[in-house]
């Protein structure tokens, strides 16, 4: 009972955004759009304000400047998911894969009812999906990160949400595992939603998003990944270091 | 042993006192199953200081101390937030700021009211025994409260507290069920201040749910638990303190802390 392909069909707008923390400047005039199907990686240093860019995307922090629009998006009703970085998350808090799942239907439940058979039956669909329906007793604590970032994709799954945003979703992540994420992610682009990955970390696995924005408190450059990984980009996002990270992936 | 058991009952005010026992015994160990997790340890220490304007303000103007500190721990509970938030100040912080000032307000309101003849210690360490019938009542509700609220929220809670950007972005309700948090454990707190007083009541907000915690795996299971051993840290702890001539608040204090020493003491892993 797979949802059937393209039926998510967001879009997402970013206008001349600007946005402050503390009195100085986070992100300066950021402007992209993003359709509907796309796998957009956000790459840029520490400090680079991706994490800032989603949480102004979220509603989380307020725009100075400019606009962020989400076109065929009901937040109330859990179209646009979110997960944060793993600092952020109470791990002591011991819930189990399918307590998080289930989470994920936290705006279609309300407030008093309770799970029912069909409920649960999407949850064990989507922990499928995500290759994860074994450990569906585990908690969280017990998964490897992959799996910790699996579940909460699963999550989002549940929660039925067009736009997806994973903040630094590769952070303690093996290479392995990073494939195994990029495949599902990949599933849910073509189902037609929008999904942006922030991460700081270049691996051989950039060249795998359809679009990249190359983000160092401005928009550095924004399109395919064969068109934005230059050198010129890459030291304007990296200084020498970047320049040198382009010849090696060349190589 | 039957004796042991029943003889007390004889009493009209060991039988409120049972009553009190038990509602305090589930009540705090469950929404502290949320204080352990949620580190709010602090805070629930802080909101039991804090009602003591609201209790004394309670025996100066003759209303049930236990109803005058309600709106008092529910105004402290969401002052925290507004505080931190609009100071951009820790939580920690803000409550540090409010708890001191509340207690002082408290004693303060205690100092210059020696017509109302209430005996600090008994604010402090909870005077079971002497519990009313409206005290049961004001506890009985209090409950029906909480766990209609705790039944309701239960999905966005675990959410929240698991998850706190997660859920803040899905929607503003996150935000609105800190605050409800917040407010039904300033009310289970004025229930627990009638049994283990001001001080004491730390004990059974967060021993219970700390030994749940060592105990079992999913969060439910440990609110299960938790209100499993209150219970039965409260109820014994009254026995002991009617048969051993002893002040009931430091008993049921004592007797939680002993299954917390035995059960950490034969666990055989850290928990996860």
């Amino acid at each position: 009972m797979n949802p059937a392909p393209n039926v998510h069909a967001a879009s997402m707008s970013l206008q001349d955004v600007t946005v402050e923390l503390d009195g100085h400047m986070a992100l300066s005039n950021v402007t992209f759009d993003v359709h509907a199907g796309t796998l957009m990686g956000v790459v840029g240093p520490n400090g680079a304000g991706k994490s800032t860019l989603f949480n102004a995307i979220a509603g989380l922090l307020p725009v100075r400047r400019g606009k962020v629009t989400l076109h065929r998006v009901d937040r109330r009703s859990g179209a646009l998911a979110y997960v944060p970085q793993q600092e952020s998350v109470n791990w002591r808090f011991p819930v189990t894969v399918m307590d998080v799942a289930m989470m994920g239907l936290c705006c279609k439940l309300g407030w008093c009812r309770r799970p029912g058979k069909k409920d649960r039956d999407l949850v064990d669909e989507c922990l499928c999906r995500v290759g994860l329906w074994d450990h569906r007793s585990a908690l969280m604590t017990e998964l490897s990160g992959g799996q910790k970032q699996r579940v909460f994709v699963a999550r989002a799954l549940t929660q039925e949400a067009s736009v997806l945003l994973l903040d630094e979703a590769f952070s303690g992540v093996d290479v392995g595992a990073q494939e195994g994420l990029i495949e599902v992610l990949q599933t849910m682009k073509n189902e037609g939603r929008i999904v942006l990955l922030a991460t700081h970390d270049l691996t051989n696995l950039a060249g795998r998003f359809d679009q990249v924005l190359c983000l160092n408190r401005q928009v550095c450059a924004c399109g395919p990944p064969d068109q934005v990984f230059t050198p010129e980009v890459m030291e304007k996002l990296y200084g020498a270091h970047g320049v040198r990270l382009t010849r090696d992936g060349e190589r | 042993m039957i004796d042991f058991v029943l003889a007390p009952l004889e009493y009209g005010f060991m039988v409120r006192a049972l009553i009190g026992s038990v509602l305090v015994g589930v009540m705090c160990p469950l929404l502290g199953a949320y204080v352990v997790t949620r580190n709010l340890a602090f805070m629930g220490d802080a909101l039991a200081h804090a009602v003591l304007p609201g209790m004394v303000l309670g025996f100066i103007v003759g209303i049930n101390p236990a109803i005058a500190a309600v709106p008092t721990g529910v105004s402290v509970a969401v002052l925290v937030r507004i505080v931190s938030r609009r100071a951009g100040l820790s939580a920690d912080t803000s409550i540090g700021i409010l708890f001191a000032a509340m207690f002082a307000l408290g004693l303060v309101m205690l100092a210059t009211s020696p017509t109302i003849g209430v005996d600090m210690e008994d604010l402090l360490l909870g005077q079971i025994l002497a519990i009313s019938p409206t005290d049961i009542y004001v506890s009985l509700g209090i409950t029906i409260v909480v766990i209609l609220g705790l039944f309701a929220l239960h999905h966005w809670l675990l959410f929240a507290s698991f998850d706190p950007v997660g859920s803040q972005v899905v929607g503003a309700r996150a935000n609105f069920v800190d605050y409800v948090l917040l407010v039904m454990l300033a009310l289970v707190i004025v229930i627990g201040i009638q049994a283990a007083g001001i001080v004491l009541v730390m004990a059974m907000l967060v021993t219970p749910a700390a030994t749940a915690y060592v105990l079992v795996r999913r969060f439910v299971s440990m609110m299960m638990a938790a209100a499993a051993i209150g219970t039965a840290a409260a109820v014994t702890g009254l026995y002991i303190s009617y048969h051993f001539n002893l002040p009931a608040g430091p008993a049921m204090t004592l007797v939680a802390s002993g299954i917390f020493v035995l059960v950490v003491s034969f666990r055989r892993k850290a928990p996860a």
